[in-house]
């Protein structure tokens, strides 16, 4: 994930630089899309009946892809940095 | 929810579903990889390096604890007494988790102990120790076990897989996440996990809420059904067992509040270790007090969900009103999803439940190896061996963890009653624990010897009042006995403490500095405000504000 950051990035010390800020927002990308696809096109009218008239997949689905964007847009705009003067924890 | 309702519970999964479920699990396993690479030495391994943003350790610290007890007993809860349930998490440990970010991380963190049984070592030495470090991790693999074997048995009866498939399964999930990437891989997850469960749970309230016609017709059907004693907080007196308003009050405040609470949030080495992994004494300060947010709206998506279900779902309805019936409170939440959620966001739904039972269970194996590692294998058993050697010997930890924990899981198949018990049994020894520390922090003058004394003779008191409640000889219906027997142990710990404190022999104040309030330089336990700590939105002592009165307006709208 940290690769694409290309700046701010070295080797070595590098706990915690991978940012699970996008890999939350891969997970909910493709669910988001799933429950999309399933709103739109898998979804019956006993489905939408069952849950008390609200297409329930297709709203979550853009739900779920909003929420994946602002984490994306979150990571993108504060990338990790590592402090220059890494300091190594030895106790 | 073990034997007779089976049938009716089965979810009727498609492809879809098991889609997305197979796509968590890849997640899952994906962050243990990832975090993997981090891992260099055993500060990476157990406390992650001391390097993670609060966000991260704050969203963890609620994470670890919204495991099966807490999303199933919760909404059982709801369903059964109503908003009074809230109470678990306003007054049960909002207050709590602000007290251990504004008074206690600052020692614990300050300190630079790795455990929470390490700072009894450095304050009240080896006895004291000793007795926490070995009860905490004979606890952590029982409730591993109940953790693994509620997880397996919700899967065979949602999904119909036998039982020892999924106790093995979800096993070797677990053990390859937190055996690769440690502490991280667990909080990572634990991150994943919330938000997964978020989307579980908030579909499920607003499909629920539109059925019962919105928040006016949950209150109507609510107040029909059962009363309106079950639509607002306080008193409580169905979720006490105590028949006197004033009496309910108190308890709920002292015993569930103060000392349960207060003891669970602050001493328990699960959530504390959290905290420990942040990467600044504000970052840590800042933990739980972030978590706070997320908690108080937790209810929103667990109780109103339990609620719902109560009067709504045609089986919860009649169990209610004629006490039996062949499904139970604890299959609210379940029955709900079955009845309106369609498959697709039924699979999130899945993940989101079978995420939480995971974490559990993950917080519990990754504090157990960090309190095994670092306070029983290195502090008494094999001593002054190379940081490799506890690394690795950390991997090994979590393996026989595991293996532990699916014995103890095939004996919570068998008592499943009696791991209950066990599991409240355990929340009562935190109370004493708290009354050891509190003192302990603040009070110079107290004695290694009152640090285990106390411990131990707290402990035996909230045993007792838990066997004279189980037997019968003290009538305590509700939860009432679990706040008397807490508050008990907290009592008698303090009092035995003071008592052998005044008789015996305190380390010299120049041991104590950084572990105990007045022998700690006010710049020691201060957070920096500069750099990457630096804002009004990042101090601690502000942001604790914002949730206190965030609490009283929330228990004046809903009390």
């Amino acid at each position: 994930m940290s690769e694409e950051n290309g700046s701010g990035t070295q080797q070595g010390q590098r706990a915690g630089a991978f940012d699970i800020r996008l890999v939350i927002a891969a997970l909910f990308v493709l669910y988001g899309a799933i429950c999309t696809l399933m709103g739109l096109l898998g979804t019956s009218e006993e489905d939408i009946r069952q849950a008390a008239g609200i297409n329930i997949n297709l709203w979550s689905g853009l739900g779920m892809l909003v929420f994946a964007g602002a984490f994306t847009i979150w990571a993108r705009a504060r990338p990790i940095v590592l402090p220059a003067d890494s300091e190594t924890p030895s106790s | 929810m073990h034997a007779l309702a089976q049938e009716q519970l089965r979810l009727d999964a498609g492809p879809v579903d098991y889609l997305l479920l197979a796509l968590y699990f890849l997640f899952v396993l994906g962050i243990g990889y990832l975090a993997r690479r981090s891992v260099s030495s055993s500060l990476d391994f157990f406390l992650s390096g001391r390097s993670l943003p609060a966000w991260v350790t704050g969203l963890a610290f609620v994470a670890a604890n919204l495991g099966a007890i807490e999303i199933i007993g919760m909404s059982a809860n709801g369903a059964q007494y109503g908003m009074p349930t809230m109470h678990y998490f306003w007054i049960g440990a909002i207050p709590a988790m602000l007290f251990l970010g504004v008074v206690m991380m600052p020692f614990y963190y300050g300190s630079k102990v790795r455990s929470v049984p390490e700072f009894m070592l450095r304050r009240f030495g080896k006895p004291a120790h000793l007795v926490n470090a070995i009860s905490f991790a004979l606890a952590q693999l029982l409730i591993a076990g109940v953790n693994l074997f509620l997880l397996a048995s919700i899967v065979n009866v949602l999904l119909g897989w036998p039982l020892w498939v999924s106790v093995l399964m979800a096993a070797a999930i677990v053990l390859s996440y937190t055996g690769l990437g440690g502490l991280s891989a667990a909080i990572y997850n634990e991150v994943l996990q919330f938000f997964v469960i978020v989307a579980a749970l908030l579909p499920l309230t607003i499909v629920g809420l539109t059925k019962v016609g919105g928040w006016q017709g949950l209150v109507d059907k609510v107040s029909a059904q059962a009363g309106a004693h079950q639509l607002s907080a306080w008193p409580g007196n169905e979720l006490t067992g105590f028949g006197s308003n004033f009496l309910s009050v108190l308890g709920i405040v002292f015993g569930l509040g103060f000392v349960l609470a207060f003891g669970y949030w602050t001493t328990n080495f699960v959530e504390v270790q959290r905290a420990m992994a942040s990467k600044s004494m504000s970052a840590a300060q800042r933990t739980p007090i972030i978590g706070a947010f997320p908690k108080m709206l937790i209810p929103f998506l667990v109780i109103v969900p339990g609620m719902i279900a109560a009067v709504s779902v045609q089986d919860m309805v009649v169990f209610k009103q004629q006490g039996e019936g062949n499904v139970d409170y604890n299959d609210a939440i379940l029955l709900l999803m079955r009845d309106l959620l369609p498959n697709g966001i039924l699979g999130v739904a899945l993940a989101g439940l079978l995420a939480s039972f995971m974490a559990g269970m993950a917080a519990n194996l990754s504090s157990f190896n960090t309190v095994f590692t670092y306070d029983i294998w290195q502090a008494y058993v094999v001593r002054n061996r190379s940081d490799g050697y506890y690394l690795s010997m950390g991997r090994w930890v979590t393996v026989g963890a595991t293996v532990a924990a699916v014995g103890t899981a095939f004996i919570a198949s068998g008592y499943s009653n009696l791991m209950d018990y066990l599991q409240q049994l355990f929340s009562l020894f935190n109370a004493p624990l708290f009354a050891t520390f509190i003192l302990g922090m603040f009070w110079k003058r107290m004695t290694p010897t009152a640090g285990w004394l106390g411990l131990v003779l707290g402990t035996c008191a909230s045993l007792s009042i838990f066997l004279l409640a189980e037997t019968g000889v003290l009538e305590l219906p509700g939860q009432g006995a679990s706040f008397v027997g807490a508050g008990a142990a907290f009592a008698v710990d303090i009092v035995v403490s003071v008592a052998v404190s005044v008789v015996t022999t305190p380390k010299p104040a120049a041991e104590l500095t950084g572990l105990v309030y007045g022998l700690t330089p006010k710049a020691d336990r201060t957070a920096a405000t500069t750099g990457e700590d630096a804002g009004w939105y990042r101090r601690p002592g502000v942001l604790a504000g914002i949730v206190l009165v965030l609490i009283v307006i929330l228990n004046i709208v809903f009390g």
